[in-house]
């Protein structure tokens, strides 16, 4: 049944709903709009003056082969960063869902990287993996792998996707397993006696019947890769070495604040702002529609 | 060779016993109710034979093979939930076929199975629905028929009709027994519903505190419980039990100080205390001259068929079942005779049965009473 709150004046309602409604005004309506504005203008070299340009911002980034390149790196990076991350949480979720003795000390240890600021991941990974003082650096030398993010674009990815997947790992894990516990006991007994082993019935029971909290990750986690690894790219690898790390993201901060090319900046923030909006829509549309509620 | 045999078998969690030893042999066929409170260990003792519970001391045999160290899938049952456990996202077909895939049947054998078993329980149009878009009544039995289409040698059924509501109950009570007569299949069927129990059963195991207080035909369950416990769990109302003390001239002594002469029933030696058990059903009203008890009525349900006196007598409540067409108000004075051989004596003590089974000596007391 439908459930209908009435308020006695008529403005209480508007009034509740204005602190979240200022918040998203001021952080997101707001930004996105001065970005809009800001990408069809082009201010003179001393920013005193704005000209407006009409798209030709657009036209220049679009034909910029080092922002086409960032697409790709940003594709590269989501997929291997939501993938690596969701599919460890899951592991970590289906064990720890059969943990019985010190359940509670192993959910904990797995939560906390999520408390952990994206800088200060950025610079944990560093100090383990830096080919000169790093722990896992040394390890990887004694053992003959000739490491090096700083010189290598292949290894610094790897550096910046495993450093990014590992912080979402914790949040992932927590849906996982909450997912997992949503699951009745029952249907798993009736697997295990229809006569299915324990891969099968993860295959055939548990994992379609997490499918809505697997397709919730992936929205959110394809959102973060795209979006908040930004701290740990630019403490780790600064989009280097050679653009090797630059993502679409990092790119609107290094053209707009480091490179002062506001215009062509706002622009890239409008198209990231298109293809985000794009991509949850697909998964909506045409994700969603596979998923077993 | 027994389908199913059950040997001192017991259950302790940490160092909890919770089933002390319980021991069932079921012949091929065979229709068991496992019945008893929530909390005596029924579910536990039939989870152990499915194999979902590790068995900590004595052995499970299911078709001559000991199963204790078997995965559930290698010891050729099936079960049915009490919340059915549906695939939820499978159709009613792919539920049913789950564990014939994998078992490795042939497409055709399949689907000949499925719409052979959906055939037999009127499911045919509903193969290709999720298990949301059905009644709890569908359910149910696509739950039935997910069992019964692998054939197994025992189903397994864990309070499969908990769930549905009482009319339905009693109709899938009904098909449950005739399925089970007509595939012959053994059955272990648990439930803390005494009339599901009685109606089901080939035999009944009542149990108590992890202990298989008795093993039984459910009209032997009835007639000759076993225990105090026995007694009062099985028939509805409860059974009237009063302590009372045997007075050796063929009377008790009650609590209350009033003495009765119980017909057709052994009774101990003088002085022993015992418990009267009388069920609401066995006594009758009476003139007051040939009264045994006499009961103050407090309350009065009538229920069409029968009318339910209550009240209290010897500390305790007394029930007893009139025909429906009685005209018993609260307050009045019923005086009630016991039918003679209906009245049932346990020890005070354990609460056990007291032997009433001497046939050498039921013959000379009723000579006596002649």
């Amino acid at each position: 049944m439908e459930k209908r709150v009435s308020f006695n004046h008529r403005l209480l309602p508007y009034l509740l709903l204005l602190p979240q409604l200022a918040v998203t005004a001021v952080f997101f309506f707001w930004p996105a709009a001065q970005a809009l504005y800001q990408s069809v203008l082009q201010p003179d070299p001393f920013g005193f003056d704005n000209r407006f340009v009409g798209l030709s911002n657009f036209q220049y980034i679009l034909s910029d082969r080092y922002y086409l390149e960032a697409f790709g790196t940003t594709a590269i990076f989501s997929s291997l960063v939501t993938f690596i991350s969701m599919a460890t949480a899951l592991f970590l979720a289906v064990a720890a869902d059969q943990v019985i003795r010190g359940a509670n000390a192993y959910k904990t240890l797995i939560i906390w990287p999520y408390a952990v600021a994206p800088a200060v991941a950025g610079v944990m990974w560093i100090f383990m993996m830096q080919p000169s003082i790093g722990v896992i650096a040394y390890y990887m030398k004694v053992a003959g792998f000739r490491w090096n993010p700083t010189l290598d674009g292949t290894h610094a990815m790897a550096l910046v996707v495993l450093a990014s997947a590992w912080k979402q790992i914790s949040y992932n894990f927590l849906f996982f397993l909450a997912g997992l516990q949503a699951i009745p006991r029952s249907l798993i007994e009736a697997a295990a006696i229809d006569g299915a082993g324990r891969w099968l019935r993860f295959r055939t029971i548990i994992f379609p019947l997490l499918s809505p909290t697997t397709f919730f990750l992936l929205v959110v986690n394809i959102a973060y890769a795209f979006f908040e690894t930004f701290g740990v790219i630019h403490t780790m690898t600064s989009g280097g070495p050679g653009r090797s790390t630059t993502t679409l993201v990092y790119k609107v901060y290094a053209d707009g604040f480091v490179g002062q090319d506001l215009g062509s900046s706002a622009a890239q923030s409008v198209i990231l702002m298109a293809v985000v909006s794009l991509l949850t829509i697909v998964q909506f549309r045409y994700i969603e529609r596979r998923v077993h509620y | 060779m027994s389908a199913i045999a059950i040997r001192n078998v017991k259950k302790s969690y940490g160092g909890t016993q919770v089933i002390h030893g319980v021991n069932l042999d079921v012949a091929h066929g065979e229709f068991i109710v496992i019945v008893g409170p929530s909390g005596c260990g029924k579910s536990t003792l039939l989870r152990m034979v499915a194999g979902l519970e590790t068995i900590t001391e004595g052995e499970i045999e299911i078709g001559g093979r000991v199963v204790n160290r078997l995965e559930p899938r290698e010891r050729n049952i099936a079960m049915v939930f009490q919340n059915y456990a549906l695939y939820p996202h499978m159709t009613v077909f792919d539920n049913m076929a789950y564990g014939l895939k994998i078992a490795g049947l042939s497409k055709e054998d399949i689907r000949a199975r499925v719409h052979k078993t959906a055939e037999m329980l009127q499911l045919t149009p509903y193969l290709e629905r999720k298990p949301r878009a059905l009644s709890g009544g569908q359910r149910q039995r696509v739950a039935m028929g997910r069992a019964l289409v692998r054939d197994p040698a025992a189903f397994l059924l864990d309070e499969p009709l908990s769930n549905l509501d009482a009319k339905l109950r009693v109709q899938m009570r009904l098909e449950i027994k005739q399925l089970q007569r007509s595939v012959g299949t053994t059955a272990l069927y648990v439930t803390h519903d005494q009339v599901e129990a009685m109606t089901l059963a080939d035999r009944l195991v009542v149990m108590h505190d992890g202990v298989a207080e008795q093993i039984d035909t459910p009209l032997a369950v009835y007639s000759r419980p076993a225990t105090t416990f026995v007694a009062g769990f099985i028939g509805s109302p409860a059974m009237n039990m009063l302590p009372a003390e045997a007075a050796g001239d063929g009377r008790l002594t009650l609590a209350t100080g009033a003495s009765i002469a119980l017909r057709g029933v052994r009774l101990p030696d003088q002085g022993r205390k015992v418990i009267l058990g009388i069920r609401p059903e066995h006594l009758a009203q009476v003139p007051a001259g040939e009264a045994d008890l006499e009961l103050e009525v407090i309350a009065v349900e009538t229920l069409g068929a029968d009318t339910l006196a209550h009240g209290r007598l010897g500390g305790g409540d007394f029930v007893v079942r009139l025909p429906g067409s009685s005209m018993v108000q609260p307050g009045d004075r019923l005086p009630m005779a016991i039918e003679p051989g209906m009245a049932h004596l346990f020890d005070a003590e354990t609460g056990k049965r007291l032997p009433d089974d001497a046939p050498a000596a039921a013959p000379s007391r009723q000579a006596a009473e002649a």
